[in-house]
């Protein structure tokens, strides 16, 4: 099986290539769009802003390589964190940006309800699902994941949701359409959940 | 829920694991590989490494080295210590880092925390503030691992770091650290009242009384600790079961041992 991990300049991509060769696979780190038709499965991290990490894709040829390995190759793909941010149609941190839309949906930051909510939303928090799906196969329900973001994915279409976590009301945590997956926490690390949600990545 | 964390502080000088009192007498209390492997086994909430002679000595972050930490850090890792330009925090995080705290260079170059959150995002960047108690009831803070004054105030600092867009503080006090005394309550409320984004408690803690007191009394984030956990019996994972006990939300406060 050849993952690969999408490098475009901006992520930790040491976290994820290490959690992924734990779970038992050899994940090949690349800078080069043209490595996408040989992969059976594409991870595109993220730490970063939505603005920087769509100039980025754009500018290393990624974001039409990516739409089409996902949309006519079929091959299937999991963003992380701002990774899952950027499958939007678009968002909003820095200027109103255009995403890779490989998922119908908007970007924005948390509007806190109180004042004793603080954001960024950072640490451990429960996840909990929508519906049945096979990315979340075998982790229980209200698993603590880590998370570290200041906004979130609004999908357009309720199917999309694969689980949902409690800040801010609840926000979706993580999204699926297709072959394409998206998860706000940090699945490299969140201890056994996390490489559980990795695990159920590899056998879709 | 979000949880409050427990985070273990590990101080690096000179290749080796310390710890001092006051932000002086360092005490070597081992290796660093070795106390990673030994938190992440144990899934701890997360981890701060600081480097703290780097800036002291005028050199960048050991990069190389913090590599080969993060290669065997499946939690959270948070680093600091000679985090100068926007080259030394992308360096870290290619090294492994999720956040990067800094602390000296942000006083004489504020725009450094504003370009790094642009770049980067707020939430991978740390505000570490170290500060001290003056005659007057107020807290000063410091640089250079607390040896030189700034002339700012802890809350207007903190603030100030907010507007510029760092994503969480962490807020060390000079005098408690080491002590084993509690942490400095009226600094964190300082703190915590003056800002809207994440805060970590440091400097002081002595017993898990002293965080459960952190967390319902100032309105933190997070706990962190370090001396504690060198020098005493006491594990971020019981550090839990107590909080958890008193009606703090923490995490997986069952599992013990076992990361995957």
């Amino acid at each position: 099986m050849s993952i690969l991990i999408v490098d475009y300049n901006l992520s930790n991509l040491g976290s994820i290539r290490r959690s992924l060769e734990e779970c038992g696979v050899s994940p090949v780190v690349s800078e080069d769009p043209g490595k996408l038709k040989t992969a059976s499965r594409i991870v595109l991290p993220g730490v970063g802003s939505f603005t920087d990490g769509m100039a980025n894709l754009w500018k290393m040829g990624w974001a039409t390589a990516l739409q089409e390995a996902v949309r006519e190759d079929g091959i299937p793909l999991m963003g992380i964190c701002l990774g899952m941010q950027l499958l939007a149609e678009e968002g909003d941190e820095g200027g109103t940006v255009g995403g890779l839309g490989l998922i119908p949906g908007e970007v924005r930051r948390f509007v806190p309800g109180d004042s004793s909510t603080r954001i960024p939303h950072i640490g451990w928090n429960e996840v909990w699902k929508a519906s049945r799906n096979d990315l979340f196969e075998g982790i229980p329900d209200g698993s603590d994941f880590y998370f570290v973001h200041s906004y979130h994915f609004i999908p357009r279409h309720k199917e999309h949701i694969l689980a949902t976590t409690p800040y801010c009301g609840d926000f979706v945590s993580a999204i699926g359409m297709g072959n394409v997956f998206g998860v706000q926490f940090h699945p490299e690390k969140s201890g056994r959940p996390g490489f559980q949600i990795l695990r159920n990545f590899l056998k879709l | 829920m979000l949880k409050l964390r427990v985070i273990p502080t590990l101080l690096w000088k000179d290749i080796g694991l310390v710890k001092g009192v006051g932000f002086d007498s360092w005490r070597r209390v081992g290796t660093l590989m070795p106390a990673i492997k030994v938190y992440n086994t144990r899934q701890v909430d997360e981890l701060i490494v600081l480097d703290i002679s780097a800036t002291s000595e005028n050199r960048v972050p050991d990069y190389e080295s913090m590599k080969e930490f993060s290669a065997e850090c499946f939690v959270p890792l948070t680093v600091g210590g000679g985090v100068c330009s926007l080259e030394t925090i992308r360096g870290l995080l290619r090294a492994g880092a999720d956040k990067v705290a800094i602390n000296s260079a942000a006083y004489g170059n504020p725009g450094l925390i504003r370009e790094a959150a642009e770049k980067f995002g707020s939430q991978c960047i740390v505000a570490s503030i170290d500060a001290r108690r003056n005659p007057n009831g107020g807290h000063d803070c410091f640089s250079l691992c607390g040896s030189k004054a700034t002339g700012k105030e802890a809350g207007a600092w903190a603030r100030e770091v907010e507007s510029l867009g760092a994503g969480e503080i962490l807020i060390t006090s000079i005098e408690r650290d080491g002590t084993m005394q509690g942490y400095d309550l009226d600094l964190l409320k300082r703190v915590t009242d003056s800002v809207r984004i994440p805060v970590i408690a440091s400097g002081g803690a002595g017993n898990y009384q002293h965080m459960a007191e952190a967390i319902s009394l100032t309105g933190c984030s997070a706990v962190a600790a370090a001396s504690i956990f060198h020098f005493t019996h006491q594990t971020p994972m019981e550090a839990k079961e107590y909080l958890s006990a008193r009606g703090i939300p923490v995490r997986n406060v069952n599992v013990r041992e076992g990361s995957r």
